[in-house]
């Protein structure tokens, strides 16, 4: 008999709801019946609910167990190997709705394939986008670019094709490509899966990337609470270099490119873009002035592409299937597909690529399946810790970049934190103001010090201290760090507070006349 | 291995302060006194440049931490998921509060703002084991575990 070959996530999701131990306790099993296993470690689906969820071929479909763990090892492999029923079978995994309903353009292979195989990503159109790009001068690669309407995703959905441009125009002996994988968002995991399930669509990004805009040297700035992504994108890139995909020499095109991962060191900060260049020049990560943007001074003063993971793993498929074909999804000025990630109080959390235009609704109370703990859903906090607090009424909204601006909102890293009816609006505003306090790079009093003076007045208005007085203060904060703050850390920490004031006053103690009067 | 010989072979090398300061808390566990000193000579660096550095991250430490390091998310995501209420039952159960270390130097208790595992919250690093809809019996679990490696 061949070996028997299970596929199981080495995604950090799966690991911490015990796959490592489920594979150990496997291999065990295995061994004692004298059974040859292969097991192959995958990204993960990103249906987190199932985790570990492993996958078996049969009839040229992969068949999934999950949630497993180490205790069903035994009658896992007898489920496998004969036609033994197991409780855990969940049947094709591909025909469950929420991986079904989606539209995976830049997750189409995760969960599939070994991550770290270049045959696996060549055969599953790997590089397909890349030979593409060889094949065009670099005007035609950054139009191409700005004809897919891609905004960049790590926030403020800037359009990537000027960037392109502006990198590509700009003369320098040097320029870089850096890879803004600092991922600090709570609420967001969309980065790592990709580092971790599928790294050589990010590889092949920057690459393209690269040759677009002249740059020879690219930079993975990756936060350090990812060890499992640096081990993937570190072996990976060693793979892509023996295979002649980095180096001298891209793919025999004269060429050159490579890519170094740059571990960071806990700072939230330093996911700003400027902050980060500082960073990874090995200094403090305080936010520089812009201008000069980085697209002509940045890295060591050279002209540098800063992107986030999601906007250059985007860039494969662009190249594969043509601008046109990307720029038919999504909606209006929100082109292409956005992976979306449901996290918090919910029963199916997960990651869900889709195109823009799909309601927060459908993805929390459909896709999400509501609450886990049976609640319902009162808020649904959009966009990481700068973003709003929605409350229900607003759910049907459309998410894409400028419906959420319209409503003081953002889509950021698309990132959901859904939360059930125990939740305390004001607690979430001083969390605001605490992280504040705690992430500030310092450059600025407003951020600085305002934050500070934000905590005391929410414990004042807790308290029911000079209740309107405070609230009045607490306003006039916002605006302060809205107009005095370098950058979005203090300029948008006002969002979460006064969305949660304006949806949710009650929890602040005011009354439903006060609220009238606003 | 000496402080410099930890140091030396990130000189020049991309944001290699960073990278050096990480290879000694790695070996070391911290970064001892003699850090400091060892890199702003390395790194031709004021020693104030390179204590400015070491300030600025969380990530690293002046002082020895507990033999186990444990992190809890406190940001939002577990938040949503009975994360405050998780973080109050591990600080009683080891009757430690965040960022203390226990007498004994066994442990260290850390708030962490975000592992990536939002969609299992709450979530929950023992050294480097991560754990999923943590609850403090899966914190144990995980730390029995981590002392069964380190004495193996
Ligand atoms: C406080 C703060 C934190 C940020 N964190 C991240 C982050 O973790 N990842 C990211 O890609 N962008 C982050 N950004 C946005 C970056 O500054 C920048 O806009 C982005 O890297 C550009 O890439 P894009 O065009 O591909 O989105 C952050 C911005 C601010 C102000
Ligand atoms: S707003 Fe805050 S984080 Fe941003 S530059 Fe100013 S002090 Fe630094
Ligand atoms: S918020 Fe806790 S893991 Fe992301």
């Amino acid at each position: 008999m061949s070996a028997l070959t299970i596929y199981l996530p080495l995604d950090s999701a799966a690991v911490a709801m015990g796959a490592d131990d489920v594979a150990d306790a496997l291999s065990a099993e295995a061994a004692k019946r004298k059974i040859e296993l292969k097991l192959v470690r995958t990204g993960s689906r990103g249906m987190h609910w199932l985790e570990p969820l492993l996958e078996v071929e049969k009839d040229d479909k992969r068949i999934g167990y999950g949630p497993v763990s180490e205790d069903d090892a035994a009658a896992l492999l007898d489920a496998m190997i004969g036609n033994g029923k197991q409780d855990k079978n969940v049947g094709p995994v591909e025909e469950i709705p929420f991986l079904k309903n989606q539209t995976r353009l830049i997750f189409a292979r995760c969960g599939i394939v070994d991550p770290v195989s270049v045959p696996d990503y060549q055969s599953h159109g790997g590089y397909a986008g890349l030979d593409k790009a060889l094949k065009m001068d670099s005007a035609a690669i950054c139009e191409e670019v700005m004809q897919s309407g891609l905004r960049g995703r790590g926030g403020a959905g800037f359009p990537a094709g000027i960037k392109w441009k502006t990198v590509a125009g700009a003369e320098a002996d040097q320029k870089y490509i850096v890879v803004n994988a600092d991922e600090g968002d709570s609420g967001t995991f969309a980065d790592r899966m990709i580092m971790e399930g599928d790294p050589f669509t990010l590889i092949e990004g920057m690459t393209i990337a690269g040759v677009a805009v002249g740059a020879t040297q690219g930079y993975i700035y990756l936060r350090s609470e990812y060890p499992i992504a640096a081990r993937v994108l570190n072996e990976a890139i060693a793979n892509a270099r023996k295979a002649g995909l980095l180096g001298d020499n891209v793919r025999g095109s004269g060429k050159a490119f490579d890519i170094e991962v740059f571990m960071g060191a806990g700072a939230y900060i330093c996911g700003e873009e400027t902050s980060l260049l500082n960073s990874l020049e090995g200094k403090r990560g305080e936010v520089r002035a812009k201008p000069p943007l980085p697209a002509l001074e940045g890295l060591f003063g050279k002209p540098t592409l800063v992107h986030n993971v999601i906007s250059l793993c985007s860039v494969p498929a662009i190249f594969e299937k043509g601008a046109a074909f990307y720029r038919d999804y999504g909606m209006g000025k929100s082109t292409g597909t956005m992976p979306f990630q449901i996290a918090g109080n919910v029963k199916q959390g997960g990651l869900y690529e889709t195109a823009f235009g799909v309601t927060l609704r459908e993805l929390v109370e459909e896709i999400g399946g509501g609450t886990f703990s049976g609640r319902p859903v009162r808020t649904v906090q959009i966009g990481g810790p700068l973003g709003a607090y929605l409350p229900p009424r607003l759910f049907d909204l459309k998410m894409d970049y400028e419906t959420m601006i319209e409503h003081g909102a953002g889509v950021g890293h698309g990132g959901l934190v859904v939360y059930d009816d125990g939740i305390n609006l004001a607690d979430q505003a001083r969390y605001a103001f605490e992280f504040c306090v705690e992430e500030s790079c310092g450059k600025c009093t407003p951020c600085r010090v305002g934050s500070v003076r934000g905590v005391e007045t929410v414990d004042r208005i807790t308290a029911g201290v000079d209740r309107d007085k405070n609230l009045t203060v607490l306003n006039d904060l916002c605006e302060l760090m809205v107009d005095g703050s370098l950058c979005a850390m203090g300029g948008m920490t006002p969002i979460p507070v006064q969305s949660a004031v304006k949806y949710f006053p009650e929890d602040f103690g005011i009354k439903p006349a006060l609220k009238a009067a606003e | 291995m000496t402080l410099s010989s930890l140091i030396e072979p990130f000189v020049g090398r991309t944001g290699g302060l960073i990278s050096a300061l990480h290879e000694v808390q790695r070996v070391h566990g911290f970064l001892p006194d003699d850090t400091e000193a060892e890199a702003a000579r390395a790194f031709n660096l004021s020693r104030a440049e390179v204590k400015g550095v070491i300030s600025f991250y969380h990530d690293f430490k002046r002082a020895p931490q507990g033999k186990t390091v444990v992190r809890l998310c406190a940001a939002e995501a577990c938040q949503a998921a009975g994360g405050r209420d998780f973080i109050k039952s591990v600080e009683e159960k080891f009757g430690l509060k965040m960022g203390e270390t226990s007498a004994s130097k066994d442990l260290t208790l850390e708030p962490v703002y975000c592992l990536g595992l939002c969609s299992t919250a709450p979530a929950a690093m023992v050294d480097d084991r991560l754990v999923g809809m943590a609850d403090t019996g899966k914190i144990e679990k995980a730390l029995e575990r981590a002392k069964k490696e380190s004495a193996s």
